[in-house]
């Protein structure tokens, strides 16, 4: 018995079929990339430097917690760069760099780890971070006063604002096209529609994100923007592309209302929310008190996300009543 | 390794390798000096013990270690006991191993050749319990449940094996046997072989009712085929037994054929080698066979590092030792080469819910590992479903954090068992 070879005991099933989580996250941040780089050709050398400083603190942050937490570091698994990448998406370039350290250390530490990390926490971090920094310095997010210092060769104003202020007249010279191509202002990688779209369709193909949850949450804007439009108030409401194309609709499509942890897993649970964010987010663009809808109608339906969870088919071989 | 596909929202296609129309003849490998066997029998001090290691033992006998029990193993050589010792197996069963020294000249025991002209339940019970392709215990147990159903199971349930495939392909007339003799000694009547589609031809001349089976995995696990014979789902945590079905492998009835025609017990077991390369044989060798004679015979390197896995790749057991030996069950021997075994993590869910995709038996396995990572077997069986598993691992297989969910599954039905007969026994 000595000198005797020592294999590899472990259980069934001997295959995986190769995912892992970092694999799904930096393929995220890839395709993601996609949409910041419109973003640094139009805002230069600030964005790079909010982008940069995004990932980097979110990083740090996650591995100060691992060290006081005594967990293993877990940087590794790019979600922390994740978040960072998709926090910095959402602000304007001029964001300051302390605007930045709290919001990553709020979306790591706050959205995150006290949930007890990866996989558990109930909203998603990075829309719990914008939130928390909306309410408590409201000028961050204007986008208007903050991209006063840009002088760009299309309309100067963020759509939505002028929308929620002026109405659609007001918003009448842009067209859907200008919008998909990123002729707008706004967040430094929520802006060019065309390449959300494209990095979306890459992460739904590759199988990363779930195509139900982006798909509803379209379909949930547009019908409800569309209703709004036909039997609202005359000229009071924007029409669905609008809507559709601008503000955060389809960075929160495709990538914040399918984040893992705070969002179902089932068939109609996934149409359920999807769609109830969609039409959350109209509802409070057209009606609320808010200039864009997507950052609280994907926190309220993270609220309800475990209940639709439970919307279940029935296993197999279940007795009911059991 | 079949890994996810590009396109990934795609579901993974795991298909059953389909025995080929020229399967070659298995390759005969006889063990070199010693077989080991298990019996199930534990014992202490105290009990009466009915062998000694230097007993001397023939091919075919009964070995019974206990002196009062009915359990016992059948030695499949000629030869002399070197160690009777206790050993556990998965889970922690206790087990006793039986270590035999090969003699050169064979002689063979005698007593089922003086009752097997008469073929009944009981001297079945008593000198076949052990054949190589593993006749189940509820063919023998006494109970009221009427079971009006055999139905032979001639598709491999895991990937890559083709055992009992082959033995559709080659033993019909020995499936043929085995069935008239099970028809005689339980009196049912209805007897239905599930094979895939390239045996049907073969099944039906077997006498049995065919039922062809798909060719994507997990369709041949026995829950979804007798789904399919039945027309209806096994009601979770009921056995099969319960809604008066029989479920054999098409090898144990080709077995017990065999017994009754030539008047031996069976001892060799067919076997799908498969090397680190993908390369696959079919052998041939007698229960007990250390499984260094069969590498040695078909000269497989296993090295540190590597996995010996007994079974198929999605639902088979993993082995520490060479030394190992081919029992009645041992469908399939895989040796795995250390750069692609697959890591597992301790990461917790993501939730990404791909394990939930896949489930055939649509089980929640997201929210059950939850459950199962600390210990929660009930509620993971009250509220989860943790009973409608039908143990096919590919909730593990597609896990994206790489969590051994499949493994949790087990372990938690394996625990909720013995609390259950503890219960059972307290009362
Ligand atoms: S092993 Fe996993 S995938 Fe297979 S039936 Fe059980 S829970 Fe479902
Ligand atoms: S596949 Fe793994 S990580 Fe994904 S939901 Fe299932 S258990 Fe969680």
């Amino acid at each position: 018995m000595f000198n005797q070879k020592k294999f590899i005991v472990s259980h069934a099933p001997f295959w995986q079929d190769g995912s892992s989580i970092s694999t799904k996250n930096y393929h995220i941040m890839l395709a993601a990339m996609l949409s910041v780089i419109p973003g640094f050709l139009q805002y230069g050398g600030p964005a790079v430097a909010v982008v940069c400083f995004s990932i980097a603190t979110a990083m740090i942050w996650e591995l100060i917690i691992n060290h006081i937490s005594k967990r293993p570091v877990s940087i590794g698994d790019g979600n922390a760069a994740m978040i960072g990448l998709l926090f910095a998406m959402m602000v304007p370039a001029t964001t300051p760099w302390w605007g930045v350290l709290v919001g990553t250390l709020v979306a790591v530490v706050i959205g995150k780890q006290i949930y007890g990390g990866l996989g558990g926490n109930p909203f998603n971090p990075v829309l719990v971070s914008i939130a928390i920094l909306s309410l408590s310095w409201k000028g961050m997010f204007d986008f208007d006063e903050a991209l006063l210092a840009y002088d760009f060769d299309h309309t100067m104003i963020y759509p939505l604002a002028a929308l929620k202020a002026f109405g659609p007249d007001s918003v009448s010279s842009f067209s859907s096209v200008d919008l998909l191509m990123g002729r707008q202002i706004g967040g430094i990688g929520s802006t060019c529609g065309i390449a959300i779209i494209i990095g979306g369709i890459y992460l739904i193909a590759r199988g990363f994100i779930r195509w139900e949850i982006s798909a509803s949450f379209i379909a949930g804007i547009f019908i409800t923007a569309l209703l709004f439009n036909m039997f609202g108030e005359e000229s009071k409401y924007a029409g669905p592309l609008f809507h559709l194309f601008t503000g955060y609709t389809l960075i929160g499509a495709f990538y914040l209302a399918t984040e893992d942890s705070s969002s179902p897993v089932n068939f109609i649970p996934m149409l359920i929310y999807g769609t109830g964010c969609g039409v959350m987010t109209i509802l409070i663009r057209n009606i609320g008190a808010y200039v864009d809808g997507v950052v609280l109608a994907i926190l309220l339906m993270n609220i309800v996300n475990p209940l639709l969870d439970k919307i279940r088919p029935k296993a197999l071989g279940k007795v009911v009543g059991k | 390794m079949i890994k996810r596909s590009f396109f990934g929202l795609q579901k993974p296609r795991l298909e059953y390798d389909i025995v080929s129309a020229a399967a070659p003849e298995p390759r005969e490998i006889s063990a070199s000096e010693t077989v080991q066997l298990f019996s199930n029998t534990v014992f202490d001090k105290k009990d009466q013990v009915a062998l000694q290691p230097g007993d001397e033992v023939k091919t075919g006998q009964k070995l019974t270690i206990l002196k009062e029990s009915e359990d016992y193993v059948i030695s499949p050589v000629t030869g002399t006991i070197t160690s009777i010792s206790p050993c556990t197996g998965d889970f922690g069963v206790q087990m006793t191993s039986i270590i035999i020294n090969r003699k050169d000249k064979e002689e063979k025991d005698g007593r089922f050749n003086e009752i097997s002209k008469t073929p009944s339940l009981q001297n079945t019970k008593d000198f076949l319990a052990g054949l190589p392709g593993v006749l189940p215990s509820a063919l023998f147990s006494e109970s009221d449940r009427k079971i009006d159903t055999i139905v032979i199971n001639g598709m491999d349930t895991d990937l890559l094996v083709n055992t009992k495939q082959y033995i559709v392909k080659t033993s019909t007339s020995a499936i043929k046997k085995g069935i008239q003799i099970l028809k005689e000694i339980t009196g049912i009547e209805n007897f239905v072989i599930a094979v895939p589609e390239a045996l049907s031809l073969e099944a039906s001349s077997t006498g049995a009712a065919v039922k062809t089976v798909s060719s994507i995995y997990p369709k041949a696990l026995p829950h979804l085929v007798l789904k399919e014979i039945l027309g209806k789902e096994i009601p979770a945590g009921s056995s099969f037994e319960e809604l008066g079905v029989l479920l054999i492998g098409a090898e144990a009835v080709a077995s017990l054929g065999t017994a009754y025609t030539t008047n031996e017990i069976p001892t060799k077991k067919i076997i799908t080698v498969i090397d680190k390369h993908g390369f696959k044989k079919l052998i041939s060798t007698i229960l007990g066979t250390p499984l260094k004679d069969i590498f040695s015979a078909l000269s497989i390197s296993a090295e540190d590092s590597d996995r010996i896995i007994i079974g198929g790749p999605m639902t088979g057991s993993s082995v520490y030792t060479e030394d190992h030996p081919i029992c009645n069950d041992t469908d399939a021997v895989i040796v795995q080469d250390r750069n692609v075994i697959p890591f597992i993590s301790d990461n917790a869910c993501i939730n990404c819910g791909e394990c939930v995709r896949i489930c055939p038996a649509k089980v929640p396995a997201n929210m059950l590992v939850r459950f199962l990572e600390v210990s929660q077997y009930e509620e993971a069986a009250d509220s989860y479903d943790l009973f409608s598993c039908i143990e096919c691992g590919l909730c593990s297989y597609v896990c994206t954090a790489k969590i051994p969910i499949f493994q949790y599954i087990r372990l938690a039905k394996y625990e909720l068992a013995r609390i259950h007969a503890a219960e059972a026994e307290n009362v």
